[in-house]
């Protein structure tokens, strides 16, 4: 590999809503520099998983190095640096940008600036990355980009008049986007003969290599051979390789200062080379390590079982796996009455659930249950004792607690002013605080609430899509916690109380939830022999009542011609189904009823 | 030396041969002059250019069978449907003529032959007659013609009385009638009225089952899009319930979940389906149940056609019945009897006590009240014929 002098070096990210065009941009742009040939293009190049693909978002954020001959005649480095497009992963989306000195923008030319886009160009700001703005899909007819640049300069407060006018689906205008990167993105700075400084920004598990981390080294040099320290941990690893990232990886001698590449060193755990953590030399340690590291804690969690007739361990040695590659997973094995075995599971948020959940169910093919997500709740007892408690299971009986607090989350929502009242009607109905309105354009606003974090995990952005023809989007932190009137609301099947259904409300929405609970599960239960009562419960004191009438008929039709084996295979249908539900008592349980506490369906 | 004896004695000398075997046949005739709108059997409206083609194999195929059943002794016929009487009786004498003379047709009890009111005639049932048929099936469904009309059947009550005159003048007194009940628009009344019609011209055997709307038929599709609406499912049970009680007060033995007859008049045939005794099936899509295998013939008429042209047997598919699930069949089949599964009977045939094979599953239905023990016999109680699923799913080996 050629080397390229420091001053040819841009390091740069992507920051998009999700399907405004960048993960279509950073194909083109790396069919355009010829890494890959289009042939051997796959859409979507850095999107690797298939979860991703699906979604149309990129969950890791991963690297990749392009060479580029500027119209000057030089040779450059470019090295683009994805991020993923969620706010779950604000924390990993902050440390790719703290990789960069610059950063592309892409609006669509027909939607404009989104909530989402807004939050990562103020991380970007915070970074004190140069933002250039890319206006993309202005092939579309209802595309307006004299309308879009305004609308940027307005909101986030950048020229945005020379913003490169592109269709990265149809490749128009992508030779602008090179030419504004190596213009006006600087170039890196540091020292390479300065002490060892470099973030990882990313880190996966390898069963070869073990872990693997992306770095971008800011100051100083790393090669193989080398001890390095994580500043975090302490802890010391000797480098077995060093390189950089192009479709594959390409082992190099070094990386120095302004470099960005990846890093082994026979690491067993993605915990200990966490994202943001600063690497430096062991025997020559820097003064002090880049700023904002921080572990990233778990915000939603929720219980993990096995399904019926799959094995616990294939789900414990799953999680592991993902563990490995995800070092904001975290688990314990719990026991439910209702689901046996499995674990409680914390993730960053909801999104993160999912995902963590549909890889167990696609890349490990299992069958698994997912309880209700739950958030961390604060009890002060009358005791004076203290705790925190995330499965409601753990809540100590009403009559011992002094009060309780739950977390409150900063939410701003970009929405068309059309939808405003509709979401005002929604945060309303979610416990939310109006705390201001801002006009982004004539035509829209920003809507800012605070809202309980356990009302926005009960599908707050569904029922914020539906309402809006999904047209708003949402961004959210965590603020702070709030004493708040919550109950634990149980549900009763036939008599039995089922732990995995219980779930910690606010009073005032316990009947509301209770209610529909009840006639979500009368639906998803089948009719047994006998009448199953449906109730749901705070304490002793039922609040919402259905009943699953007796089944009268369940019988195959006349047998004719001896054809037996048709018959059978119905029963055998049934049987199958009958075997992949739950007992409760003696009822039988489908898998789909545990998730009918999870969506509102307003 | 009493007969038994002698006859153990000749199996004895013969090793193998055995001599006893009784076996059921069953014919298929796939043509009819329409789909009736819940019908899903094979049948081929308005065929009619291939009749002669199709009976030509049908012999074809009986004949490939002939040397290996040479040990059964043919115990029973049923020429079914389709609409066996939409076709000229020539063909069911040349099918029958080959059976007799093909196989061991000596002992031969029973030949029902399936008819439709609207294709009966004398001469043709007389034909029937002669040429031995004894039972006669009659699909009549309904007394109801605003009824019949909605289901696609394309005769009248009237027709059926006609029909039915004919085949009594011809010599016929097993004639079995087919009603049902769970129609779209039909009421508990409606049956009441059709059953009276039928009780009272003394017919010996009623079949009175449940519509159960099967996947690829129109009144699926028309069920699916809401343009027709079923009775609800407390009504359907009660036309069940209130029909198994008018039949039974009129002398009729209610023998199988569906099956009313005087004494005497039970379908034979039909017993060897319900006791799992063999049974072969010629024609298109029949199935047929050898011992401890199960086989069916090509549902698609070129393929049953083009391979015995080929000089192949038209097998589309093949079941090994193992051990446990002859058991849990000869279960869920016998228990469709309203005297269910003697329990002896059981023991005589599988070497095992039925309650060490079923003790778990049947003391949890005996407990929910869905079985019951009766004279040594397992049986449905009046709920488990309702909920028979639930039962027959716990029969079934894991």
């Amino acid at each position: 590999m050629q080397k390229v002098k420091q001053k040819n070096i841009r390091n740069f990210s992507i920051i998009a809503h999700i399907d405004h065009g960048k993960s279509t941009l950073a194909d083109r742009l790396i069919e355009k520099t010829g890494l890959l040939t289009s042939r051997e293009m796959h859409e979507q190049v850095l999107d690797s998983m298939e979860l991703e693909r699906e979604r149309g978002i990129t969950i890791k954020l991963k690297n990749v190095r392009l060479n580029y001959r500027g119209e000057d005649g030089e040779d450059y480095v470019l090295n683009l640096i994805d991020t993923p497009g969620h706010v779950d992963f604000n924390y990993e989306v902050s440390r790719s940008l703290a990789a960069c000195e610059g950063a592309l923008l892409v609006v669509d030319a027909t939607q404009g600036v989104e909530a989402q886009t807004l939050a990562n160009v103020y991380l970007a700001l915070e970074q004190d990355l140069e933002i250039i703005p890319v206006i993309n899909k202005i092939d579309l007819p209802s595309a307006r980009p004299d309308e879009i640049k305004k609308e940027i300069e307005d909101l986030i407060g950048i020229d945005a008049q020379d913003a490169p006018l592109i269709s990265a689906k149809e490749g128009i205008n992508i030779e602008s986007v090179f030419k504004e990167i190596i213009d006006k993105i600087p170039a890196p700075e540091g020292d390479a003969n300065l002490p060892l400084k470099a973030l990882i920004f990313d880190s996966y598990y390898d069963s070869y290599k073990g872990v693997v981390s992306y770095i971008r080294v800011f100051e100083g040099t790393i090669k193989s051979g080398m001890k390095i320290r994580m500043m975090s941990t302490n802890k010391c690893f000797e480098v077995t390789e060093v390189g950089i990232n192009t479709f594959s990886q390409i082992p190099v001698d070094k990386l120095e200062a302004g470099d960005v590449g990846y890093v082994v060193a026979s690491i067993k755990n993605v915990k200990d080379a966490r994202v943001g953590d600063t690497i430096t030399d062991h025997d020559n340690p820097t003064a002090s390590p880049l700023p904002g590291y921080k572990k990233v804690v778990p915000m939603v969690y929720c219980g993990i079982y096995p399904a019926e007739g799959e094995d616990f361990n294939s789900v414990r040695d799953a999680l592991e796996k993902l563990q490995v590659n995800d070092a904001s997973l975290v688990f314990e094995p719990e026991t439910s009455a209702a689901l046996g075995f499995g674990f409680r599971c914390g993730f960053l948020g909801l999104l993160h659930m999912e995902i963590v959940q549909e890889r167990l169910e696609r890349e490990f093919d299992l069958n698994i249950v997912t309880t209700a997500p739950s958030v961390i709740y604060k009890i002060k007892k009358k005791s004076g004792e203290e705790l925190e408690i995330q499965n409601p299971t753990n809540m100590p009986d009403l009559s011992e607690i002094e009060y309780m607090e739950e977390p409150i989350v900063s939410a701003s929502i970009m929405t068309p002013t059309e939808y405003v009242g509709s979401i005002m009607e929604l945060c309303q109905n979610r416990r939310g605080t109006f705390i201001n309105m801002e006009y982004v354009e004539e035509t829209r606003v920003i809507m800012h609430y605070d809202l309980p974090l356990n009302e926005v995990i009960y599908d707050f952005f569904d029922a914020l899509k539906s309402r809006t023809r999904g047209f708003a989007s949402l961004d959210y932190e965590l603020k702070g916690y709030k004493e708040s009137d919550l109950v634990k609301l149980d549900i009763l099947i036939n008599g039995e109380l089922v732990d995995a259904l219980s779930i910690i409300v606010h009073r005032s929405k316990a009947y509301e939830r209770g209610r529909k609970i009840a006639e979500k599960l009368k639906d998803e239960i089948p009719r047994h022999q006998f009448a199953i009562p449906i109730q749901a419960a705070i304490g002793s004191k039922i609040i919402a009542r259905e009943t699953i009438k007796a089944l009268r008929k369940d019988v195959l039709a006349k047998c004719y011609g001896g054809d037996v084996t048709r018959k059978k295979k119905l029963l055998e249908k049934q049987k199958e189904g009958k075997k992949r539900m739950r007992q409760i008592g003696t009822v039988d349980v489908p898998q789909e009823a545990f998730l009918s506490v999870l969506k509102y369906d307003e | 030396m009493n007969s038994a004896h002698f006859l153990v004695c000749i199996k004895h000398l013969f090793g193998k041969v055995n001599l006893l075997k009784e076996i059921a046949v069953y014919i298929h005739i796939p043509f009819c002059s329409n789909k009736c709108y819940y019908c899903d059997f094979v049948s081929f409206p308005r065929l009619d250019k291939r009749i002669d083609e199709y009976v030509d194999c049908l012999i074809k195929e009986m004949e490939m069978y002939k040397d290996t059943l040479k040990e059964y002794t043919v115990e029973t016929v049923f020429i079914g449907g389709g609409t066996p009487s939409y076709i000229d009786e020539k063909y069911i004498l040349r099918i029958l003529d080959y059976l007799y003379h093909n196989y061991r047709s000596d002992e031969i009890r029973e030949i029902t032959i399936e008819v439709n009111p609207e294709t009966v005639d004398y001469e043709k049932v007389k034909a029937y007659r002669d040429i031995g048929i004894n039972r006669i099936s009659i699909g009549l469904q309904s007394t109801n013609d605003n009824l019949l009309m909605q289901v696609g059947r394309k005769h009248t009550f009237s027709d059926f009385l006609r029909s039915y005159e004919i085949i009594e003048k011809a010599g016929f007194k097993n004639i079995s009638v087919d009603l049902m009940f769970g129609l779209p628009n039909q009421s508990i009344d409606d049956c009441i009225n059709s059953l009276e019609n039928v009780i009272d011209l003394n017919v010996n055997h009623i079949s009175y089952y449940s519509l159960i709307i099967e996947e690829n038929t129109i009144m699926n599709k028309w069920y699916k899009e809401g343009r027709i609406k079923l009775p609800d499912e407390n009504t359907e049970r009660e036309m069940y319930h209130i029909g198994v009680e008018l039949l039974k007060s009129k002398g009729y033995k209610h023998y199988e979940i569906s099956n009313f007859a005087k004494h005497g008049y039970e379908c034979k045939h039909n017993l060897f389906y319900w006791k799992i005794k063999p049974y072969v099936g010629f024609g298109i899509s029949s199935h047929s149940n050898i011992g401890n295998r199960r086989f069916w013939n090509h549902s698609k008429y070129s393929n049953y056609i083009d391979t015995i042209n080929d000089g192949g047997i038209p097998v589309e598919g093949e079941e090994y019945i193992d051990n446990d699930m002859q058991m849990a069949e000869f279960m869920i089949m016998g228990l469709r009897l309203i005297d269910g599964v003697n329990k002896d009977e059981f023991k005589k045939r599988f070497n095992v006590d039925i309650e060490e094979k079923y003790g778990r599953a049947l003391n949890k239905h005996f407990t929910q009240g869905l079985i019951t023990e009766e004279n040594g016999n397992i049986k449905f109680t009046k709920k488990g014929l309702d909920l028979s699923n639930i039962v027959y799913v716990d029969l079934l080996p894991d």
